[in-house]
């Protein structure tokens, strides 16, 4: 297969494992060429992209405007904060007045989950999620499957734990869907209060003590602590959560094996994981956003090969 | 689908020596000079070629690459299927550099043209050559001519050149194909 089996990237729900695989063998090439000593090439340079971010972001945001810009595609950014969505505007509104200016494709982070599908089936424009609410974020998680292949060489029957607030995280869905596809084991580990219910319906297991799942674990996927959950009583104290769930070197030096660290950034330095951790060979953190590039260069041409000009 | 062979076993050895002697002639020992092997196909000939400069004319230190040219080329989003990209090879820079490009086959220049974009991302070469085993003459929709040539041949638009490797293909050759009905 050399081509997406879908149209518009809204969520690794709707990739097969083909389409997970041709986007991982793509970036293979794209990370050669932002390794360059000139990182541009000219494929996109008749394609206009619209990133447009109802939700803050920094890193995505810089993560896709650059993938953009080193496949030469005219790029215009829109922030819902200083827009008339603030007014009333809706969505297709705000969204058709983008596309009025002859843009082909939109690369969209909304806080309500599903707005990528709404939006797909609504405006004559190819779609890219960059999250939408607690749902998915699947640039991210193919970036992070990628980086443990990277480190690994397979994903078949690795044993991957997500720690952290997997309740509220798009980036903990999708990455369940993306490792369950490409034939990883999948464990959740964090407190009662942050572990959705019924989650083990998606292949999943649970576990609530991080030492147990560390000890499963090739690799520990540790999600951020969202400051706002901090004062919402999920979990008693910032301390607390730090004492059962952050990773610290002492943790990792009484497992009897190596395990791999990452996590998707900003991180919250001594509460998932200490900044000694966070700094070690185990961590692959720089790795993932220096992937997140190649990755994002990926999906934006394939999703662009299928744009034909007779559209 | 019927096939006229162009070259058989033999005469591509001797085509290949005549190429590489020639390489010689304007390279001498090949210091400055860099090979780099358009891929696919250009990777097979580039690699013959660079073999027979090193075990028959003692050619060391023989810079040579491979150069995919993917995302350099025009035709994207033409074709029914997206462009897949093959790797790229180059682990030095062309700047200052002779550089010859190698293809196999040589026919409208557009993969040409796109090589030479995407030579530009590894440094700015002091000249670029080319070399190619087939030119395809009268084909061409850019002004762009080989500097070394194995042979020419005049092939109608709905006739294919193929050029066949010992060890990819089995064996060595290239056949002119023809469709029955055209």
């Amino acid at each position: 297969m050399s081509s997406l089996s879908v149209d518009h990237l809204l969520g690794i729900k709707y990739l097969t494992r083909e389409d997970i695989e041709l986007i991982h063998t793509t970036a293979n090439q794209f990370k050669e060429v932002i390794n360059r000593p000139i990182k541009k090439v000219p494929s996109l340079r008749d394609i206009t992209i619209a990133n447009l971010f109802f939700e803050n972001s920094t890193r995505t945001k810089l993560s896709f405007e650059l993938a953009e810009k080193r496949l030469s595609a005219d790029v215009i950014n829109f922030s819902a904060a200083q827009s008339s969505v603030k007014k009333g505007e809706t969505l297709i509104d705000t969204v058709n007045n983008i596309l009025a200016m002859k843009v082909d494709i939109v690369v969209m982070r909304h806080p309500n989950p599903g707005a990528g599908v709404f939006l797909s089936k609504n405006v004559n424009a190819r779609i890219v999620n960059a999250g939408d609410g607690a749902h998915e974020h699947p640039t991210q998680a193919l970036l992070d499957s990628y980086s443990i292949k990277e480190k690994l060489g397979s994903l078949d029957g690795k044993k991957v734990v997500i720690v952290g607030d997997i309740l509220h995280s798009r980036v903990a869905l999708s990455n369940i869907y993306c490792l369950k596809k490409l034939g990883a084991e999948v464990m959740v580990c964090g407190p009662a209060t942050l572990i959705p219910k019924h989650i083990e319906s998606l292949g999943v297991l649970v576990e609530h003590n991080l030492k147990k799942a560390l000890q499963w674990c090739d690799v520990a996927n540790m999600l951020r602590v969202q400051n706002e959950r901090m004062d919402i009583s999920y979990f008693p104290s910032v301390r607390e959560y730090v004492q059962q769930y952050g990773v610290t070197r002492k943790i990792l030096d009484s497992l009897d094996k190596e395990i791999v660290i990452m996590h998707p950034g900003p991180i919250n330095r001594g509460v998932e994981i200490t900044s000694e951790v966070a700094d070690s060979d185990q961590a692959i953190i720089l790795n993932q956003v220096e992937n997140g590039v190649a990755i994002r260069m990926a999906v934006l041409y394939l999703i662009a090969s299928k744009i034909k000009r007779d559209d | 689908m019927s096939q006229k062979t162009l070259l058989n076993a033999a005469q591509l050895d001797m085509t290949l020596h005549r190429l590489v002697c020639q390489l010689i002639e304007n390279h001498d020992d090949f210091s400055n000079t860099a090979l780099i092997g358009v891929q696919p196909r250009g990777s097979f000939l580039l690699d013959r070629i660079a073999r027979l400069l090193q075990s028959e004319y003692n050619i060391s230190n023989l810079k040579t690459g491979k150069l995919d040219i993917t995302f350099y080329r025009d035709d994207f989003r033409r074709g029914e299927e997206p462009l897949q990209a093959n790797s790229t090879q180059i682990d030095f820079i062309l700047e200052n550099k002779n550089v010859v490009i190698v293809d196999d086959v040589l026919y409208t220049g557009r993969s040409i043209r796109a090589a030479l974009t995407a030579l530009q991302s590894f440094g700015r070469p002091e000249t670029v050559e080319l070399l190619t085993l087939i030119d395809r003459r009268f084909s061409r929709h850019l002004p762009i001519q080989p500097d070394y040539n194995g042979r020419q041949v005049d092939a109608l638009g709905n006739q294919k050149v193929k050029v066949s490797w010992k060890e990819n293909d089995g064996v060595d050759a290239v056949y002119l194909l023809k469709t029955e009905n055209s």
